[in-house]
């Protein structure tokens, strides 16, 4: 690991100000991810901004809303049965991510704010139409998601919340690589009282995205015969050592219909 | 260079550490606590778990800057003072839960956290599940498993169950 220094700020104001200060400062959330890159030295920060001070934390359930810090952990989200009443499958969801050592430490807001093309939160966050808060604004998570490793966050803009329409029914259902637990395919369902979400991770060449075949078809019809017969093209789909495209396309439409089928 | 003040097995320590110093470097290499070992370097093999606050982590995926003020548990820091054993190591040992003995720091305290989290009891699933980030290359987990189960009731004050 290249060396680097390091800013521990007290306040959202003060940490956007010394990422703002120097344009190769990064930002520090649990670090699962950002510190294996640095040890791989895929990424030579000045300076990293340890958020980890913040008062960025807890899960906040409303009627028909769920409020979630920035830099609550995976294990606090997968933990809490409040949430698990109210929107079970983003509960089951964390509870999958890593192992429970990277839960303890791996945030919602650095999995959203790295948006991996293979990690399951931004798929929620799509399916359940969620806002995501920052420091200065707030971005419907159809707007933030913009391709791989990419997002509409400016360089030293901190995600603060993020907060989810609650479903009637919902439910997460993934194909893991068996070595990393990233999902090869990972499906989000969430059905609102006007339309089914269903949110696609790990497969697109584009990162996360929204199934609107499917939606269709599970708005008119939430049943897994509804999608049975819907292919999915491969184009836009991954190939890699793990799994071709076309695996990955027949993948979305197995995964999917165990997503229906579970949603609760 | 930058100053970590932490608490370490129940000792306080301040020490000079770079801003890129892992919390592994500082506990094996500052503080000679070498029982926290270093499998993978890639958070895969949970050789390195400790206790950061109460709950397990993997000390080669936090920087040591980062756990400032916060009290770390590593394997020397769980038998008590006279040298008796604490009840997973006891069970490990009566179990076999070990041969080459690399990944057992890091089986134990897991296991002691999974134990902790789950205080009305543990099925054989969840322990298998709870071990998915440690990784054992001699015992085929059959034997950690076990020692874990019989760990539980002694370390929720329950009678102790023998060893098959």
């Amino acid at each position: 690991m290249y060396d680097f220094a390091y800013q521990k700020p007290a306040s959202v104001a003060d940490a956007v100000k010394l990422l703002g200060d120097d344009p190769d400062a990064k930002a520090l959330a649990g670090g699962q991810t950002f510190i294996p890159v640095l040890k791989q030295r895929l990424a030579k920060p000045s300076t990293i901004v340890d958020l980890g001070k913040l008062d960025l934390r807890g899960i906040t359930v409303g009627a028909d809303t769920v409020t979630i810090g920035a830099m609550t952990t995976h294990a606090a989200v997968a933990s809490s049965e409040e949430l698990k009443a109210k929107i079970p499958g983003l509960q089951e969801l964390a509870s999958w991510i890593g192992d429970e050592a990277v839960r303890h430490r791996g945030t919602m807001g650095g999995s959203l704010a790295n948006n991996d093309p293979a990690a399951c939160y931004p798929s929620a966050a799509l399916a359940m139409d969620a806002t995501i808060k920052t420091d200065r604004r707030e971005i419907k998570a159809d707007d933030f998601f913009q391709g791989m490793f990419t997002t509409a966050l400016e360089p030293n803009e901190i995600i603060t919340s993020i907060t989810f329409k609650v479903p009637q029914k919902s439910a997460y259902e993934k194909f893991r690589n068996p070595a990393s637990r990233y999902a090869i395919v990972g499906v989000f369902v969430a059905q609102h009282a006007n339309g089914v979400r269903l949110a696609i991770t790990g497969a697109g060449q584009g990162g996360v995205f929204r199934h609107t075949a499917f939606e269709q078809a599970l708005s008119s019809n939430f049943s897994p015969d509804a999608i049975a017969g819907i292919a999915t093209p491969p184009d836009d789909l991954n190939g890699d050592i793990h799994a071709s495209a076309e695996y990955r396309a027949h993948l979305i439409n197995v995964v999917a219909r165990r997503a229906v089928a579970k949603a609760r | 260079m930058p100053q970590v003040s932490l608490t370490v097995n129940g000792k306080q320590h301040t020490v000079e550490v770079e801003g890129r110093t892992l919390l592994v470097e500082l506990l094996r290499e500052k503080l000679g606590l070498t029982g926290t070992h270093v499998g993978c370097d890639t958070s895969q093999c949970g050789a390195c778990v400790v206790h950061v606050d109460g709950l397990a982590v993997k000390s080669c995926t936090m920087l040591a800057l980062q756990a400032d003020g916060m009290a770390v548990t590593t394997i020397e820091g769980i038998a008590a003072a006279d040298g008796t054993l604490h009840p997973m190591q006891e069970m490990f040992r009566e179990h076999h839960a070990l041969q080459c003995g690399f990944c057992t720091p890091g089986m134990v305290m897991t296991a002691i956290d999974l134990v902790n989290a789950h205080p009305d009891g543990l099925t054989d699933k969840e322990i298998r599940e709870g071990l998915e980030g440690n990784l054992c290359r001699c015992t085929g987990y059959h034997n950690i498993v076990k020692a874990i189960a019989a760990a539980h009731p002694l370390m929720h004050g329950q009678a102790p169950k023998a060893a098959e």
